[in-house]
């Protein structure tokens, strides 16, 4: 029987219910905790107690990363890949494949100093929402409405001075009922799709209180959903979709280590059952 | 077990895994179990959350 191991930095109810679906289903299970793992070069896979294949969990972007990095080194089968944490961890990357591939995806600018993000403003107007490249729950999205909030806001980014923040990533904003569309994709499957409600601001993000609430699944959305998720290389997938007055679906955003533990209780299908099942069939492939 | 910053009482769930975090309802500090062994339990202080957390 094979053996699932989960990584994690922070245990959530996610990694519990994974934890706890995949002993229900059989398999052995272990724990990883990534800040207290240490790898070296000469580092075997035999050392570790990895399993058969590793559901990378870490909250951090970029422990998860690195972490992924050193289980491809070791060729344990992790999943999500490398490749597919580096893309959807970067939005400005996500936006560039989204487009390459076909998927209707918000307009959206890319610049590389303060003055010209400002150019950009001035040529494309206003408003445009400002978003950094690396980051989650809405932190740092912000729509800009006028060149008092864009002076504002980029002498701000100036003042930081971080390395994100020299990579202005400006989006178009789109004309969307006050709520988007998050879908869970596991391989070439829909597990669940949720309406995310705004709850009373611009952002829908759930970490920050937007109101869930289960959304069928169209046709459309699954079409959209798996060539997004194949786009940016498969896995387990949380793609995000506005619903654009004039253009219809848009996917906005495809995320690596998706949160389920509201969407799990109003479901149809066993989410993490999806996952796992998932996992044992990778490996056998 | 008591809470390190406060001293009130801290609420670990007997379920409660390496790796989770408990917070202490008086002063809301953050911890992580890092050890769990029957009744014996280590706590650390929790990290914060990063630039780079989320999904």
């Amino acid at each position: 029987m094979q053996k699932i191991c989960i990584v994690f930095d922070r245990l959530r109810t996610e990694e519990k219910l994974l934890q706890t679906q995949a002993s229900e289903m059989g398999y052995e299970t272990s724990m990883i905790d990534a800040k207290i793992t240490r790898f070296n070069t000469d580092s075997n896979k035999s050392e570790y107690d990895f399993g058969d294949v590793v559901l990378e969990r870490c909250i951090s972007y970029y422990r998860g990363l690195h972490f992924t990095a050193c289980l491809e080194f070791l060729n344990v089968p992790v999943i999500n890949s490398f490749e597919v944490s580096n893309t959807c961890g970067n939005k400005m990357i996500t936006s560039m494949l989204l487009k390459k591939n076909n998927i209707p995806t918000p307009k959206t600018y890319f610049s590389f100093s303060a003055e010209s993000a400002m150019e950009h403003f001035e040529k494309v107007g206003y408003p445009l929402v400002i978003k950094p490249i690396i980051g989650s729950w809405g932190r740092s999205v912000m729509p800009i409405k006028d060149k008092d909030t864009a002076d504002a806001i980029i002498e701000n980014r100036q003042v930081t001075d971080g390395p994100q923040d020299r990579i202005y990533y400006l989006q178009e904003m789109i004309d969307r009922p006050p709520r988007d569309i998050r879908v869970i994709t596991v391989g070439d499957q829909i597990v669940a799709a949720m309406y995310r409600k705004s709850s009373g601001g611009f952002k829908t993000n759930i970490a920050l209180g937007a109101e869930p609430e289960i959304c069928k699944i169209t046709n459309d959305i699954e079409e959209l959903c798996l060539k997004a998720s194949k786009a940016v290389g498969g896995g387990i997938l949380g793609i995000d979709l506005m619903e654009d007055k004039n253009r219809g679906l848009v996917v906005h955003e495809v995320n690596n280590t998706v949160e389920f533990k509201g969407l799990v209780k109003v479901a149809e299908k066993n989410i993490p059952k999806e996952m796992i099942d998932f996992a044992i069939n990778y490996i056998r492939k | 077990m008591n809470c390190p910053e406060c001293d009130a009482n801290l609420n670990i769930p007997d379920d409660a895994a390496v790796g989770e975090i408990v917070s202490c309802a008086d002063c809301g500090a953050d911890y992580e179990i890092a050890k769990k062994e029957g009744s014996d339990i280590e706590l650390k202080q929790a990290e914060t959350v990063g630039e780079d957390w989320g999904e």
